[in-house]
């Protein structure tokens, strides 16, 4: 049975908690009625400052037009206002007479312009900038005037301030306080704003209070307290908001300044009854910035959906990125220290209107105002939001040290031409991204189905991003999937694994069954599968088709549909007999070509499935595991035994590596090797795990180095002594990346993402008291392993064809083939 | 209509799919783990990947070389992504054969 759910209000905040409600299947749950006191669809509000600009046409703000709503089966009340809730009987009363009965009800009613107390506000040629309808207004009687006052210094004043200088007014704009955008910025940041403002062109009055607006009916100037007065043909008042509260009122919620809620986002009196956005009031506070209202859609839908029904609101951490009258703005947490131990990072250039400044408490930053030099803002956006420990080196969190990308991945998306390759993989434009933006595709991973850009080595993903905020702006949503370890099942990795270990869901069939209502998402089954060995390890319940081909017949699909061949050398030592095999099964079985990798070994390319179990036998060698998530292949330098410069015996230490974690899965594919000297000839440092032997029989072990898409090097976990120690070390870190990492997560950004400091503090100072369960834990999987070149697969697996006598008539019988090239001429 | 006995229901392991010839033509028959049958074009219509080495699931095919989707049912591409696939009508007999049906001008 569906519950009906009605939402009043059809602003940022009612639309996108029905956004985020239909994303989490929401249709199935509820009928969904909204009222709008607007006649129109859903738009982006922020955006009016650019209608009345001129950059944008009002159509081009619309999130959600009208279409939308009939497109997802929602009763749209547009141009009602709701005038009524009867609580008793759960019904909604409309201005037009229509009444709506609910079993949920969120109010998302914003709020409205404050008025203050002036004389004449009601005289022709006074504006509130709220609504699209108010900047029609505005608009049409700007045409031919000469001069505006603003009253409020505040962000949208600023940006009514912009919209009429670009329309060729004269702006003047009139603020009570003594620095403009008081709310967001510091003195110092408010006085260099105000000279980048003139510069602009903008009149600024500081410390005026107007009490009266002049004029014979029609406004023709202000009158301040000091006595001083100000011509002007036209005035906007921009002085704050004020949440809408009435309707609640009068429903008997308990309402403060906006209506109040509590963690459920519910109000105390009803618990049927929700608050979002502009007009709830959450532990005191009322929020009028768009993230935190993103932040409440999110949580609510998550209730209301019944994915998580507990989901809880605890407030909101504001980083907001603006841009104010075209200078870039970015301003989160405090705004000034809050006693003698917070530390305070400054750096000021009047002259080219750039302002930082960093709070830093406890070694975290909260708070920090950029004004007019973008490049730092995403790094400390980033250090923000996660609470992450800031660098010694301060001036590393407002300047680019390391000088940034050359070319397009430093530039803005903004500044690149429309045909700029994003996707280097499948060749996907920044053109092509955009036009999928504005056809609906405004979460990132709708932008990466819908064009396929970013979906191959994945490097140009931030990149994509980034122009998806270009592209949508504030309408940008973020997928719920995001979050889960595998799309098809709605849970995080640590829920998942404690669902699954409660449950002792051992298959991944079972999986589905019983956390996904038994919809089996194909591109979640290897995931599940990787995660399910990782717990249950010798008892985990293998099913086949949960593998990718490559997994089922234990080789590396090509794009001819033939398969590569990697068996495993140990550590890359081979020998004449080996080499001998190799020769032979390649001239057998007719290998297109014959190959050494760069992990040291030897690859046969072209083989055929159905040749695949015999060639494995005629070499005779165990699996290189070349083709899958998994511990692939140590590669070594010649160590000691030959070399002149060696001091540590890489090659046995690589061998050692190599015969206890073959074959062990996990998150990512994990490529490793060991260096005898500094020296670094097998490019131990740039490698997911690496040991370089020192002198004085020492080896560095290195974690999360990377020498593909991306490069890095490596953090050093520890130094060790002993050939035993690093096959600890690296076995632990191994069993920490298998059990925290998300799927398809590489060592390189599993380190980065958790810090190389709370790594080694687990993994080397065991910190966590789990040290030692991690070593039982990878022990049990090195046990749990067979060579999978010896199992014994389903019957057709690798079947070539099955060739009965025709069937006469109209029964015929088909064969089971192997599909093979076509290019090949077979 | 011509009328195909691809053999036993269990030369297709549970949950995947298997390449058949019918004549002239190549088939991917899948076989899902809810016990359903559905059959479509051998090859991916981007690079001609081989769909029955696809992983199954929610009545979609993955493609197994660059992860293209289809409506295993409708042979829809996901978000028209790519062109569609051809789908063919299957059944299994009391004994447990699986039919495939092909329209004559599918042939070729």
């Amino acid at each position: 049975m569906k519950r009906k759910l009605v939402v009043i209000g059809n602003g940022m905040a009612g639309a996108r908690l029905v956004e985020e409600i239909l994303l989490r299947g929401g249709k199935e749950h509820f009928d969904i009625v909204m009222f709008g006191d607007e006649p129109y669809g859903n738009y982006n509000r922020i955006l009016l400052s650019n209608v009345l600009a001129g950059a944008h046409d009002p159509k081009d703000i619309f999130i959600n037009p009208l279409r939308w709503y009939e497109d997802n089966d929602i009763v749209l009340h547009a141009g009602v206002r709701a005038t009524s809730v009867d609580r008793e009987a759960r019904v909604v009363h409309g201005s037009n007479g229509v009444a709506e009965p609910y079993d949920d009800l969120v109010f998302a009613l914003g709020s409205a312009p404050f008025i203050p107390r002036i004389e004449g506000t009601k005289k022709e040629g006074v504006f509130v900038f709220r609504t699209l309808d108010d900047c029609d207004a505005i608009l049409k009687y700007a045409e031919g005037r000469k001069s505006a006052a603003i009253i409020g210094g505040g962000l949208l004043g600023l940006e009514a301030a912009r919209g009429l200088l670009l329309r060729g007014l004269e702006v003047h704009v009139v603020h009570l306080m003594t620095h403009l955008m008081e709310l967001q910025l510091d003195k110092m940041a408010g006085a260099i704003l105000r000279r980048t403002l003139i510069d602009m062109g903008l009149r600024i009055h500081l410390e005026k209070a107007t009490c009266e607006l002049t004029g014979n009916g029609k406004v023709t100037g202000l009158r301040f307290q000091d006595g001083g007065t100000l011509d002007c043909d036209m005035v906007v008042i921009s002085a704050g908001i004020r949440p809408n509260t009435d309707l609640a009122r009068a429903a008997g919620l308990t309402v403060a300044r906006g209506i109040v809620v509590g963690d459920d986002l519910a109000s105390p009196e009803d618990s049927r009854i929700f608050a979002i956005g502009e007009c709830a009031e959450h532990a005191g506070k009322t929020y009028g910035l768009v993230a935190p209202l993103w932040d409440q859609a999110r949580v609510l839908a998550e209730r209301l959906s019944q994915r998580r029904p507990d989901a809880t609101y605890h407030g909101s951490r504001v980083a907001t990125k603006l841009k104010v009258m075209g200078v870039d703005l970015a301003v989160m947490g405090d705004r000034e220290v809050a006693g003698p131990d917070d530390e305070e990072i400054t750096y000021a250039e009047s002259q080219r209107g750039v302002y930082k400044k960093v709070i830093v408490r406890d070694g975290r930053i909260v708070g920090a105002i950029v004004l007019g030099d973008p490049s730092c803002t995403p790094g400390l956006v980033q250090a923000f939001d996660r609470g992450a420990e800031v660098p010694d080196n301060r001036a590393e969190l407002l300047f680019q040290l390391d000088g940034g990308a050359p070319g397009k991945g430093g530039a803005r998306p903004e500044d690149l031409p429309d045909d700029t390759q994003i996707c280097d993989c499948n060749g996907v434009s920044k053109g092509q991204i955009v036009q999928a933006v504005h056809k609906g595709a405004r979460s990132l991973k709708l932008l990466c189905d819908a064009t396929r850009a970013g979906t191959g080595c994945g490097t140009c993903k931030k990149q994509v991003e980034a122009l998806l905020e270009y592209a949508a702006g504030d309408s940008k949503m973020e997928d719920p999937s995001v979050h889960y370890y595998v799309p098809g099942v709605p849970l995080r990795k640590s829920d998942l694994v404690e669902e699954i270990r409660a449950r002792g869901l051992k298959s991944v069939s079972s999986v589905f069954v019983a956390l996904a209502d038994g919809k089996e998402d194909p591109a979640s089954k290897p995931g599940l599968a990787s995660l399910l060995k990782t717990i249950w390890a010798k008892d985990y319940v293998d099913e086949r088709d949960a593998r990718f081909i490559n997994d089922r017949v234990h080789a590396n699909i090509q794009r001819d549909a033939t398969f590569s061949v990697i068996p495993r050398i140990y550590g890359g030592v081979t020998s004449p007999d080996q080499l001998r095999a190799i020769a032979n099964a390649a001239d057998k079985y007719d290998a297109k070509m014959v190959k050494i990798t760069g992990g040291q070994r030897i690859d046969l390319l072209g083989i055929k499935k159905e040749d695949l179990p015999h060639v494995w036998r005629d070499l005779g060698m165990p699996s290189g595991h070349a083709y899958t998530k998994a511990f692939r292949t140590c590669k070594t330098c010649v160590g000691t035994d030959f070399c002149r410069y060696g001091v540590g015996d890489s090659t046995e230490l690589g061998i050692l590596i190599e015969k206890r974690f073959q074959g062990i899965e996990s998150p990512h594919k994990m490529k490793l090797a060991t260096a005898g000297c500094p020296r670094n000839c097998s490019e131990a440092t740039t490698k997911d795990l690496g040991a370089v032997a020192l002198e004085g029989g020492l080896w560095e072990i290195y974690i999360g180095g990377a020498a593909g898409s991306r490069v890095r090097k490596g953090d050093v976990l520890c130094t060790v002594d002993s050939h035993e120690d690093v096959l600890h070390y690296m076995g632990r870190f191994m069993q920490y990346y298998r059990e925290n990492a998300k799927y398809l997560e590489r060592t390189y950004d599993f380190v980065e993402r958790v810090g190389i400091e709370k790594v080694r503090a687990v993994v080397v100072d065991d910190s966590e008291g789990i040290g030692a369960r991690l070593d039982a834990e990878i022990a049990a999987a090195v046990e749990a392993y067979v060579d999978p070149w010896q199992e014994t697969p389903h019957v057709t697996q690798f079947a070539d064809t099955l060739v009965p006598p025709p069937a006469s008539g109209r029964e015929l019988r088909g064969e089971l083939v192997q599909l093979r090239a076509r290019a090949s001429g077979e | 209509m011509s009328t195909w006995n691809l053999g036993s229901v269990e030369r297709i392991a549970l949950g995947e799919g298997r390449t058949f010839r019918a004549g002239d033509l190549e088939v991917a028959v899948f076989r899902t783990r809810a016990g359903q049958l559905f059959a479509t074009q051998a090859r991916c219509p981007h690079k001609q990947g081989p769909l029955a080495d696809g992983i199954v699931g929610a009545e979609r095919v993955v493609c197994p070389l660059h992860a293209y989707s289809f409506d295993l049912r409708t042979g829809c591409a996901t978000r028209e992504s790519c062109a569609n696939l051809r789908t063919y009508g299957v059944e299994v007999t009391g004994d447990g054969d699986v039919l495939l049906h092909v329209d004559n001008e599918q042939c070729g």
